[in-house]
């Protein structure tokens, strides 16, 4: 059993469960966006669309779940590249202050998708 | 004539590893890699260094990188090989150099002996051998004929960059062959061993080291069972 304090789920299998739902909800999502768009909108449609709460509520969804897909997928790619035995204790520095600055970005994108969605 | 390009390191007297070029006349028959191998050897450089024993597929002694696809030297026709008259033969990526094409399968090893590869079953042993039904048997096919090659795991990424913490392909093979054997008793325990992110996990699923196994065994497909047996333990 190899231990894994940075990722999401702490866990393989939740990791590779959530990455594979946040895959679904994230490919609705763009249908639904890409079929509105594709089907012609102008300003006002778009405020009404956005302004239904089952479009915020699927948005917020859709955030949360490009910011799990994020965390996961960068995870993946950080614990590949940087790391102890390729670049000594270097790379375990530069991995996790990179594996912060990104969770910090996702947490800034969340909440600020929240205030647009529900703000003024 | 065919070109032969053969990567060379010998840590005693080379600062770095170089490509050494031969030309070798196979009278134009369809020759084994291998067989190129043991010409040059014994026509023109006796200190050309690799491992082989079988000559036939079956040991596992022979995984090269042949004109970059891993594969058994031994089973391996130049006409499946050979593009543009060019034989480039490497050692398996991804681990260290011992001498020109003997790398170190240490790690390789390592990882294999995490899956506990052979049978666990506490209860008491029955009179005769432990009987399987032809159904419980039939599941074992495409898993039991893994000869250890080594060219699936170095042939996969994600064991390039984390051989000492992802099985790797032939390992999770392995792990999946006693999963599925029915006389096999300790599933819980090999399953609770493989839950983190890198055992099992670090698989992406692109399918390499079906590309490559010499055997063609398909190490994805055992992969994606050991996922779904930890899903339905979890779920």
């Amino acid at each position: 059993m190899v231990t894994a304090v940075t990722s999401l789920g702490r866990s393989g299998l939740s990791d590779w469960l959530l990455q594979r739902v946040s895959a679904v909800v994230l490919l609705a999502y763009f249908i639904l966006i890409g079929w509105v768009v594709a089907s012609g909108i102008d300003y006002v449609g778009w405020q009404a669309l956005f302004a239904t709460a089952w479009m915020r509520v699927f948005t917020l969804l859709a955030v949360l779940s490009l910011a799990a897909h994020a965390w996961i997928g960068m995870w993946s790619v950080l614990t590949d590249y940087l790391t102890e035995r390729l670049m000594g204790t270097k790379g375990n520095v530069l991995r996790i202050g990179l594996q912060l600055c990104i969770s910090l970005l996702l947490f800034i994108y969340v909440i600020w998708g929240v205030q647009i969605l529900w703000g003024n | 004539m065919l070109q032969v390009s053969i990567y060379r390191f010998n840590p005693e007297t080379d600062a770095e590893p170089g490509m050494q070029e031969f030309q070798v006349d196979t009278g134009g028959k369809d020759v084994m890699v291998l067989d190129v191998l043991e010409q040059i050897k014994a026509e023109q450089d006796s200190t050309v260094t690799y491992r082989r024993s079988c000559r036939e597929g079956v040991c596992g002694s022979d995984g090269l990188n042949i004109n970059g696809k891993n594969g058994l030297a031994c089973i391996t026709p130049l006409s499946e090989a050979v593009r543009g008259n060019k034989l480039v033969i490497r050692p398996l990526p991804g681990l260290p150099v011992i001498r020109d094409l003997v790398v170190d399968m240490g790690l390789f090893y390592q990882q294999y002996e995490k899956v506990q590869p052979f049978l666990q079953n506490n209860t008491p042993a029955p009179a005769i051998e432990r009987l399987q039904s032809p159904e419980e048997r039939e599941k074992l096919d495409g898993l039991y004929e893994c000869i250890l090659c080594a060219c699936c795991s170095t042939s996969c990424p994600s064991f390039w960059w984390n051989p000492d913490r992802f099985i790797g392909p032939a390992g999770l093979l392995q792990a999946y062959r006693f999963l599925a054997d029915s006389r096999d008793t300790a599933t819980e325990e090999r399953l609770a061993k493989l839950d983190d992110p890198f055992s099992v996990f670090r698989c992406h699923g692109i399918q390499n080291c079906v590309n490559v196994c010499p055997k063609g065994l398909n190490p994805t497909r055992a992969i994606g069972h050991i996922r779904n047996m930890l899903l339905s333990r979890a779920a």
